[in-house]
């Protein structure tokens, strides 16, 4: 059983909830950059939460369904054909043996989860059948899809009460502009001068075209000032430079003091430029829903608010368990 | 020496045991992670080792932030009691300096370069204080390197030279970095070695390459002993300066898996390593040779 790739999109790759264990050695978690939008889209077509399905930015591919399925669109808006025939995201669609899918270009949001009754079916790598391209593994032959790729399917289609399944739609997330994302300061936070750290929060911040899974890049705010200080030694000789050191995901670095990167699923799991703190767990989905030119606002928080945001997220994602199971 | 603790958002604890890179703040992190994961604390999902800090990433639903710090700081007590020595391996790594490859790149991003008349290995030896570029790979091969951490992409190791302070290579970085490397490229920056797992960015300047892989998704290779990542932290490498023809021989044998480095076990003891560097250097040479 598979899928037939027509047209490739752009920068499809497979994913599932990610790889935990191997970060120590420079291979990340991985996973889907909007891990919410991916369990939804699995429950839908009645999935394990953490099956692998298609994460595509802006473009979604082409797809000839062998057999009878049922798929589920979610993360970004987008119009939806199954043989000349629209459908809407955020529910499960019936897909007939030989039925061709395809999608316009994304209209809101950055990332469509596109997932498959039974799941993607390729081998799973470190614990995860999560596409890792740097490293070429995981996924469909560790790469991108491209046209004439057949993707192999589980056998069983699970969806076998083909249950009407659908998030309402005061569920689905809506992304504000600007956008605010919360972050934690810490880290290396140190290393600004009072008066940039206030900057760092009231500017507005615009995504930067190299925003991908690596890492999304950020522009516009005021350039960063250091603190004065001899550099440590083995740091190297600017002052955003440290002793390389463990990334935490989420965390923020600054090289030049210009650009903020903030690092996504596919991090870099070390290096030698300071951070100015992290982006809470709870926002990191909306970040892989951020199109370039959207404006940002970084959020100051707690750590108790961080933790409290978190468990709204938990809960939230409680709520639409009990609905699609 | 104290360690910094620092949350990273609500599923990190970064521990900057120092500041400056040093043997200490090294054996320091790695002795904390050891005994960090070996206590199975409940909510810990993984312990990364650095050069000169460690970061624990932790699930908030399972332990809370303040727990976490706590019990770390108990756990990276425990570990201050041990005594840095360490059971490793050393390894001969073949390198083939001023290779037409990386030099090729090289001329592809002069622009970025802080000299960019100057090749990167004539760069480095006048920073470093050296007449030749014979010289300054004399410099770089004649001493041990330690890695001292792993990680970036794919595991690279993070190289730092058995040497006093004043003996170690240091050169910046690239001023902006470069969007392509080649794989198994030797880099330099700041005071790290390092080598490039597979071909990227990168921002070290370029000495030479290794025909040697040192990542391999697929297990192709016995000498990985079925792992996917070659270097751990600990491990010492000696460069061994190779030609063409050499570089190419292995390339060959690596490619029918019948290449095997040079690997011996040894104990590294730092307190005997810094009470005299040259003599403990010129041992641990001398164990690898053995038969």
């Amino acid at each position: 059983m598979q899928i037939e790739v027509l047209e490739s999109g752009l920068a499809v790759s497979i994913q599932d909830l990610g790889r935990i264990g191997f970060y120590r050695y420079g291979i990340p978690m991985g996973g889907a950059m909007d891990r919410e939008s991916l369990k939804i889209a699995n429950l839908l077509v009645g999935n394990e939460e953490n099956a692998a399905c298609f994460e595509a930015p802006f473009l979604g591919p082409k797809l000839r369904f062998e057999d009878h399925r049922r798929i589920a669109v979610t993360g970004g808006e987008v119009s939806i054909k199954v043989d000349g025939r629209e459908f809407r995201t955020w529910e499960a669609i019936t897909v007939e043996a030989g039925s061709v899918v395809e999608f316009g270009f994304i209209e809101s949001g950055a990332r469509l989860y596109i997932s498959v009754s039974g799941g993607l079916n390729v081998p799973v790598v470190l614990n995860s059948r999560s596409t890792y391209t740097i490293g070429a593994l995981g996924g469909f032959k560790g790469r991108l899809l491209q046209s004439g790729d057949l993707i192999p399917l589980s056998e069983i289609n699970v969806d076998v009460d083909e249950k009407n399944r659908r998030l309402p739609f005061n569920l689905i997330p809506k992304i504000n502009e600007p956008t605010d994302i919360r972050v934690l300061p810490g880290l290396y936070w140190h290393r600004l001068t009072s008066a940039s750290g206030e900057s760092f929060f009231r500017d507005a911040w615009t995504v930067a075209t190299e925003a991908d899974r690596m890492g999304y890049r950020f522009g516009g705010g005021n350039k960063i000032d250091f603190v004065e200080r001899k550099q440590p030694f083995g740091a190297g000789s600017d002052p955003w430079n440290i002793v390389d050191s463990p990334y935490p995901y989420g965390s923020i670095q600054i090289p030049g003091g210009t650009e903020p990167i903030v690092l996504h699923r596919d991090a870099v799991s070390g290096g030698g430029y300071f951070q100015v703190g992290a982006v809470i767990s709870s926002d990191m989905d909306i970040i892989g829903q951020l199109q370039p030119n959207k404006i940002v606002n970084f959020v100051k928080v707690t750590m108790e608010e961080a933790l409290v945001a978190r468990r709204q997220k938990n809960t939230r994602m409680d709520q639409i368990r009990q609905i699609l199971i | 020496m104290e360690t910094r603790f620092s949350f990273g958002g609500d599923e990190h604890l970064l521990c900057e045991c120092s500041e400056d890179m040093s043997f200490e703040a090294f054996f320091k992190a790695i002795n904390s992670v050891e005994v960090i994961r070996k206590s199975n604390t409940k909510g810990i999902l993984e312990v990364c080792g650095g050069n000169a800090a460690y970061l624990v990433k932790f699930d908030p639903d399972l332990v809370h932030p303040d727990q976490l710090l706590e019990t770390v700081k108990d756990l990276e007590l425990k570990a201050s009691s041990r005594t840095p020595v360490i059971r490793t391996r050393i390894i001969e790594v073949p390198v083939y300096y001023d290779d037409p490859w990386t030099k090729k790149t090289m001329h592809v991003f002069r622009d970025r370069h802080q000299e960019p008349s100057m090749t990167d290995l004539e760069y480095a030896a006048k920073l470093n204080g050296l007449a030749t570029v014979k010289d300054f790979i004399s410099m770089h091969h004649n001493s041990p390197w330690f890695v001292s951490q792993v990680g970036f992409v794919c595991g690279v190791p993070w190289l730092y030279q058995l040497a006093s302070q004043e003996n170690q290579i240091e050169v910046p970085k690239y001023v902006r970095p470069r969007t392509d490397t080649p794989r198994h490229t030797i880099g330099h920056g700041g005071c790290f070695a390092a080598i490039y797992a597979v071909r990227g960015a990168g921002g070290y300047q370029m000495f030479g390459i290794t025909p040697m892989p040192i990542f391999e998704p697929e297990n192709k290779f016995s000498y990985f002993n079925g792992e996917m990542v070659f270097s751990k932290p600990g491990d010492i490498f000696k460069f061994k300066p190779i030609e063409e023809d050499e570089f190419k021989e292995i390339e060959l044998a690596v490619g029918k898996d019948n290449f095997e480095p040079l690997i011996k076990q040894v104990e590294f003891n730092l307190d005997d390593f810094l009470k005299d560097i040259d003599g403990y250097n010129r041992n641990l040479v001398k164990e690898l040779y053995a038969n």
